[in-house]
């Protein structure tokens, strides 16, 4: 095993591609270092990523905002711009594990690490942002949606690294919200989970919706006809009505000791109205 | 294994040493540098008992690599008294009788540390979401809070 601190992020995918046997990103560690500790994984070569410096910015740009991919979750807290634009994906990063684990996890290992449960990646998905993959061929930007293939798997090929997470500047009249189910109060992984992001009209009207589910299937969810339940609509009760039989009705949930299927459907169009509700709210809507 | 240098600032103390590249910061304090302070409770980040500060971050030291401490400021719980004199969290944590078995103890002081370094007058609720990431199974967590309180008190002055 080797363990290396490149400085920048050409160095590390060639790194990468050079690699004989398995190799790991390091970043945060909040899930490598209890993977390597489990026995799961035993990486020949670790590449802490945190030496390039570009990495640990948030970045407010033209476009909206850069998070780096080694920026931990709690420097997204802290950033007031960045909490004022996208308050859901915010409050998504912000529960992923506790005080400590905060100080270290980022955003992009929690999208890296593929699970269904992952808090920040339904919040992502829900406000569109991207993903800066920088590979052997140059770099692409792809939809976050588009990383998770099945659980513990991505869609990244060989040599590649998500350097960014992007989010577009904030239109007015806009919000977003991440709500999710655990049986404690926290420090806890989601049983099901919701996030909605909206925009809205001068009269108050959604004009535009997306809406993505955690935990309610092998990856996470873009529900696009639960969006186009909310466009149109000013969140009246019948509409919130629809948005939750849609919303359980496009779950693939697993039954589990941590719910049922029938629990985690039902919760998932609860959520869905309650962060529905919050989005609209911190949009202006009334 | 090829071993890692590091060159690394602990408690204010320049320290260097060499372990391996999947040895974990604990793993260095503890069985390298003699610091026994902080404790492995699980060793995957749940409980706390490790918990250091990592160039004012706190983390647990079971999640971080000995090789990342490389340039870092580490502050573990033995840099938290001044010689004799304790620091008011652990004075207060003895005078609350805060801790039974005094495992967790540690990672608590560090964490306590940590929070009100960052929010110096905190309401009993976020004393107790900000040490949520520390187990403890004696206290009932009560006298815990209670001497963080006190303690935050008197830092305030």
């Amino acid at each position: 095993m080797r363990y290396i601190r490149p400085l920048t992020i050409e160095d590390a995918v060639g790194q990468l591609v050079g690699a004989s046997g398995t190799a790991a990103i390091l970043a945060g560690g909040s899930d490598l270092l209890v993977r390597m500790k489990g026995g799961f994984v035993e990486p020949d070569l670790i590449i802490d990523i945190k030496a390039i410096d570009a990495l640990s910015e948030i970045r407010e740009t033209a476009e909206g905002f850069s998070i780096g991919a080694a920026v931990p979750c709690a420097v997204l807290g802290e950033n007031k711009a960045l909490r004022q634009a996208w308050p859901g994906v915010v409050e998504a990063a912000k529960l992923i594990g506790s005080k400590q684990v905060q100080g270290r996890c980022t955003i992009v290992g929690n999208l890296c690490n593929a699970s269904p449960a992952a808090d920040s990646v339904p919040a992502m998905v829900a406000a569109g942002a991207k993903a800066v993959v920088a590979g052997p061929s140059g770099k692409r930007t792809i939809a976050v949606e588009s990383v998770p293939t099945a659980p513990g798997r991505t869609s990244l090929a060989k040599g590649e690294i998500i350097e960014a997470i992007l989010l577009d500047k904030r239109e007015p009249r806009a919000g977003d919200a991440y709500l999710r189910f655990i049986p404690r109060t926290e420090m806890d992984i989601a049983v099901v989970s919701a996030g909605v992001n909206l925009t809205l009209d001068e009269a108050g009207v959604v004009k535009t919706a997306r809406v993505a589910l955690g935990a309610a299937a092998p990856t996470v969810l873009l529900v696009e006809e639960a969006a186009e339940v909310l466009v149109g609509s000013r969140l009246d009760e019948a509409t919130l009505e629809r948005l939750a039989k849609v919303c359980a009705g496009a779950c693939r949930p697993i039954d589990d000791k941590r719910g049922t299927i029938e629990f985690r459907r039902k919760v998932a169009g609860v959520l869905a109205g309650r962060a529905a509700t919050t989005a609209y709210e911190r949009a202006g809507g009334k | 294994m090829a071993g890692v240098a590091v060159s690394t600032t602990i408690n204010g103390d320049h320290v260097e040493y060499l372990c391996q590249p999947d040895e974990t910061l604990l793993e260095v304090l503890r069985d390298r540098l003699g610091l026994t302070g902080a404790k492995e409770g699980c060793g995957t980040g749940d409980c706390g008992a490790c918990s250091v500060i990592v160039d004012d971050r706190l983390v647990c030291s079971c999640l971080v690599l000995g090789a990342e401490a490389e340039g870092r400021q580490v502050e573990t719980i033995e840099g938290m008294a001044h010689g004799e004199k304790l620091h008011p969290l652990q004075q207060k944590f003895l005078e609350h009788a805060a801790l039974q078995c005094g495992i967790c103890t540690p990672g608590f002081l560090i964490a306590a540390k940590d929070l009100l370094a960052k929010n110096p007058d905190p309401t009993e609720e976020e004393i107790r979401f900000g040490l949520a990431g520390n187990l403890c199974r004696c206290t009932g967590y009560d006298k815990i809070v209670r001497a963080v309180q006190d303690a935050a008190g008197v830092m305030r002055g």
